[in-house]
């Protein structure tokens, strides 16, 4: 096999290991260069392409480097992950883009905790005992990214329930799962240990902590929980380089789980959450009391005068519009466009106000709005916006919930009290096209929703309540 | 050689914790799945790992799930890169200016 897999027929000079450094330190730079533009929006797209272009001469730069030219198995299996990877990401919509990214973590992680595995056998790496530990953390880590990202893609995509799932005794099981991970990363470091135990060892109990810490978590914190698995994945990758000696595995792993751990803090500052309560598994309980039980929630004010909504729609000259996770459900983005388009077409002036965590992945919205061909210069953030609720004539909610829920000032205890939210109850004249009158995600009711006046709720599809209203304007 | 490694895993890492201050939230999903699209880095520790188990045993199992890896980590590269691509390419696109 060995011949038939290395037919001496191609020697190409090896890189001396003074030029590989060389050359990973320029592709690393590269790569936060990379990053660094997709953080502006004008040049985002750019850096995408360098940080693909950097990540592509890594992987042909190994390839010569040690020798790996002649292996066509090599080439084949890159190829199948190429079109498949192709196939996949011009296949996906666009409201299925945290699932995919989730998917494609998951993945990442699968890799890395395969690279993991083969180093702590001794397949790529010394078997000194910083290789084995490091392949320890490695394939810990990458396990469970794998099983966190899937089971939270396959929440995402609703293959799973949405709901957190609790087991008995979840914090013990969380708790116990992330201890006995540490334990054996503890015996990684005892000399003449079986490897064998601590491969299948780490294994099991890494993939028990990813799926029991992501199973818990539901509603809100999912955004954070995918932004952390992100991490988790570029935390596994460089740690499985450290373990077979990679340094621009270690360097892009490091970048990318540092980044990815810097925006998961930006998302639970937003969402005034702890990364360490998220991690276990603790949600702050929705109490019940001081509320009755089964209040039905008042529908007479829901619904008004056709007249009257136009009248209003009319006579709006500055107007915020605040979409949510029901938007892109009901994929009414193209709509909301075009109720804008009215709109500014009678005068009025039309903002965005987009929450930090609106949707179920940071800009999400952003993203949904894009495609309707919303200009982004129209799209504001939260603190810039939340001043101007006051004066604004009218606000237009579509499906957004727990970001505009006044509950997260007052009540407290609810999962929600605390995160910072956008002033929609300070405006005078609130439409809300909501699925119906239950409370959001978070599972906190609105008391939006029983005010008696300014605000007028419909009800159902917002992609169809709105398209009456669409019409109605068009045709009045 | 351990220390050179630590001291690079170090320096990525607070590189990359300074590096993405301020930014826009319009950017940030794409900006995530482009950083997932990084992560699937490990497809070069994939082909060493792989390329040494051929050279070493021939293990049909061990290929089998080191192709695995590079299959996974390859899907993750390219199909990361081609949804962030698509995403800021609405961006890119600005929407036609009202009036």
């Amino acid at each position: 096999m060995n011949n038939c897999l290395f037919p001496v027929f191609l020697s190409i000079p090896a890189i001396s290991d003074t030029v590989y450094y060389l050359i990973a330190a320029f592709l690393a730079i590269a790569v936060l260069f990379g990053i660094f533009l997709m953080s502006k929006v004008k040049k985002a797209r750019l850096g995408n392409i360098i940080s693909a272009i950097a990540l592509t001469a890594g992987i042909v730069i190994t390839l010569i480097r040690i020798e790996l030219i002649p292996i066509w198995v090599l080439f084949i299996c890159l190829g199948i992950g190429t079109v498949l990877g192709l196939l996949l990401a011009l296949r996906v919509k666009m409201i299925e883009m945290p699932q995919m990214v989730g998917f494609l973590n998951g993945l990442g992680g699968l890799a890395s905790a395969i690279v993991g595995a083969y180093a702590l056998l001794g397949i790529g790496a010394d078997l000194d005992m910083f290789s084995r530990v490091s392949a320890t953390v490695a394939l810990q880590v990458g396990t469970l990214t794998f099983f966190g990202s899937m089971i939270a893609a396959g929440k995402l995509h609703r293959i799973l329930p949405q709901k957190p799932i609790s087991l008995p005794k979840h914090q013990l099981w969380t708790g116990l799962s992330f201890g006995l991970c540490l334990v054996f990363i503890g015996l990684a470091f005892v000399n003449g240990i079986s490897l064998v135990l601590l491969l299948v060892g780490s294994l099991i109990v890494a993939m028990i902590f990813g799926i029991v810490f992501t199973i818990k978590i539901g509603g809100a914190d999912m955004p954070i929980a995918i932004s952390l698995l992100n991490s988790l994945s570029g935390v596994a990758g460089a740690i499985s380089g450290l373990a077979i000696g990679e340094v621009l595995l270690v360097a892009v792993g490091g970048i990318v789980g540092a980044s990815g751990l810097f925006l998961t803090q930006i998302m639970c500052k937003a969402m005034n959450r702890t990364l360490f309560d998220i991690l276990l598994g603790k949600s702050k309980k929705v109490v019940q009391d001081g509320k009755p039980k089964g209040e039905k929630p008042i529908i007479d004010e829901v619904i008004e005068a056709k007249i009257d909504v136009l009248t209003i729609l009319k006579n709006a000259k500055n107007v915020i519009i605040v979409p949510g996770y029901g938007m892109a459900i009901a994929q009414a983005q193209h709509l909301v466009k075009q109720l804008a388009d009215l709109l500014v077409k009678n005068g009025a002036q039309v903002r965005y106000a987009i929450h930090p965590v609106a949707g179920r992945m940071p800009g999400h919205m952003n993203v949904l709005l894009a495609e309707a061909d919303v200009d982004y210069d129209d799209l504001y953030e939260m603190d810039t916006l939340n001043d101007d609720f006051k004066t604004a004539d009218l606000t237009i909610v579509i499906g957004a919930n727990d970001v505009m829920n006044p509950a997260a000032r007052e009540a407290e205890g609810t999962p929600i009290y605390g995160m910072p939210i956008l002033n929609v109850d300070q405006c005078k004249t609130i439409f809300i096209f909501n699925y119906d009158l239950k409370p959001g995600y978070a599972g906190v009711e609105n008391p939006l929703y029983k005010r008696n006046n300014g605000v007028y709720m419909f009800l159902g599809n917002a992609a169809n309540t709105l398209k009456t209203i669409v019409d109605d304007y068009t045709h009045k | 050689m351990e220390y050179i490694l630590l001291g690079v895993f170090v320096v990525a890492t607070i590189g990359g914790y300074f590096l993405i201050n301020n930014v826009p939230s319009l950017l940030h999903t794409p900006l995530m799945s482009g950083m997932n699209a990084l992560s699937g880095v490990s497809v070069i520790g994939a082909l060493v790992a792989v390329s040494v188990v051929l050279k070493a045993n021939n293990s049909v199992f061990a290929v089998l799930i080191g192709a695995i890896a590079i299959i996974a980590a390859m899907v993750n590269v390219v199909a990361g890169f081609t949804v962030t691509d698509r995403m800021l390419k609405m961006f890119a696109r600005k929407g036609i200016k009202h009036e």
